[in-house]
């Protein structure tokens, strides 16, 4: 099949970018969209062009690298998949796709469709860890947890941090990056010690970082590869409400 | 900075000031309906002036008024800036494309609908409000006092037998459907009630509270235009 792809292309954050058109001849059904774009940086490299910039790792929907928003919306059309795991067998001979990377502030462009997503990281490094002595390996279930419970936490721990939730986001909020990882470690006994602690920093950091306040608009739970329930928003309001009236060493 | 103020300064705090303002005021838009509809009677405005007086002369409700007033605008200042920083957040360049289906219109545009609601606002209490507080207003007898009150109906029946005021309060009122729409479901979500035995239940309630009030508050006017007059 034949593609018209419309990518944006910025040399860094502070140059100035802008839509450059492509047009892909051959493109097999069966490949995903990240070989697609394989294809096209082959096509520009033997034009000795310069390939386009875009993040990629395992391909198998796990690591949340592969970060761009496809005609509007962050790892494209398909529900609860990532960009690596959509496949072109859901486009048209003929269609027109526009690529874009995700837009926030606090996601600057590093080049291309690349952008700085290590603001995730600095939320994660001030809190969302769970401090343990390590020693000999524990019996397996030493420490019981409810079914459901655990389900519960699962659930949000699915959570990839590719930032699709802030792409979404008409404010670029993180809340729902930074509530599904303060769920999953509040929903087990593992994480109790340093609950109140936790949400505090995670969400101050996540302050810090110039995030947008979530309004409730559930964009992102629409557009999360791993479809996070904004549920996980609700229970990281009340951690944080009852953590700031109750925590004594703050 | 003490916790509280870390708290209420917080993105959290934020919202939370946000959600407990907005609760206030849609508890308040209940009972304001509830006693605008003694502008149905038709008595000449008779039980509209006694419960317009009681209004205005209760040392509870004087009390509850002023906190009102103080929640009106720490709700329309809060939301503003929450509005701004959020535009800073997401940057100065959108989407070429952007996919608006994933969310609902009246969640995306509440500061627009806010703003909207603010202005109305301003009138709605300069053409009543402000006349009543001024003692502006002819006397009028009523029987549940032994004195004369303030006519406010007379300003109200004048106001409404205006085309163009209609008009304007229907469209006004239909926008603060919009923005209960969003905000009641929006209040809980936010004071973290979210639970899945009972989110059925506040997104039903909160779109049949949205729609009674757009629907009462518009009824009234245009039932004095076409009805009373």
């Amino acid at each position: 099949m034949k593609l018209n792809l419309k990518i944006w292309r910025q040399g860094g954050n502070y140059k100035n970018g802008q839509f450059v058109q492509y047009e892909l001849p051959n493109v097999n059904p069966h490949m995903s969209f990240l070989e697609m774009l394989d294809v096209l940086n082959e096509q520009l490299v033997s034009k000795r062009e310069e390939p386009v910039a875009f993040e990629h790792d395992c391909r198998e929907g796990i690591c949340g690298t592969c970060s761009m928003v496809i005609d509007g919306r962050p790892h494209g059309p398909m529900k609860g998949t990532t960009t690596c795991q959509l496949h072109m067998r859901h486009y048209n001979d003929g269609d027109t796709i526009v690529i874009e990377p995700f837009r926030a502030k606090a996601f600057p462009v590093i080049k291309d469709l690349v952008v700085d997503r290590s603001a995730f990281d600095r939320i994660i490094q001030s809190g969302g860890y769970v401090s343990v002595n390590t020693g000999q390996a524990q019996d397996a279930n030493s420490i019981p947890v409810e079914k459901d419970q655990a389900g519960r936490s699962f659930d949000a721990a699915a959570c990839i941090g590719c930032g699709a939730c802030v792409a979404a986001c008409p404010n670029a909020s993180a809340m729902l990056f930074t509530s599904a990882k303060v769920s999953h470690l509040a929903l087990l006994p593992q994480g109790q010690v340093e609950r109140k602690r936790r949400v505090l920093k995670m969400v101050a950091q996540m302050d810090k970082e110039g995030f947008g306040q979530c309004s409730n608009v559930k964009a992102c739970e629409a557009e999360c590869p791993k479809e996070i329930s904004v549920s996980n928003i609700a229970r990281m309001n009340r951690e944080y409400a009852s953590a700031a009236f109750t925590n004594e060493s703050n | 900075m003490s916790w509280f103020t870390k708290f209420l300064s917080s993105s959290i705090g934020q919202k939370w000031i946000m959600a407990l303002t907005g609760l206030f005021l849609m508890l308040f838009l209940v009972i304001h309906l509830i006693g605008n509809l003694q502008l149905l009677k038709d008595d000449g405005g008779e039980a509209f002036n006694t419960y317009a007086f009681f209004m205005t002369h209760n040392p509870l409700i004087k009390f509850v008024s002023i906190s009102l007033y103080l929640f009106i605008l720490w709700h329309a200042i809060q939301g503003i800036r929450l509005w701004r920083s959020n535009q800073a957040a997401r940057g100065s360049r959108g989407y070429a494309v952007n996919y608006a289906r994933s969310s609902e219109v009246s969640s995306r545009n509440m500061a627009w609908f806010g703003i909207v609601i603010f202005v109305f606002l301003l009138l709605h209490l300069y053409q009543f409000w402000l006349k009543m507080k001024l003692g502006v207003l002819p006397p009028a007898e009523v029987a549940a006092y032994d004195h004369p009150v303030q006519n406010l109906y007379l300003p109200v029946k004048e106001a409404f037998s205006n085309i163009y005021y209609v008009l304007f309060y229907v469209v006004s009122m239909v926008v603060v459907g919009f923005h209960l729409w969003h905000g009641f479901w929006s209040s809980f979500q936010t004071v973290g009630i979210n639970h899945p035995r009972y989110n059925g239940l506040i997104k039903s309630v909160g779109y049949a509270y949205a729609v009674l009030m757009a629907v009462g508050f518009s009824f009234i006017p245009v039932y004095m235009y076409f009805v009373q007059q």
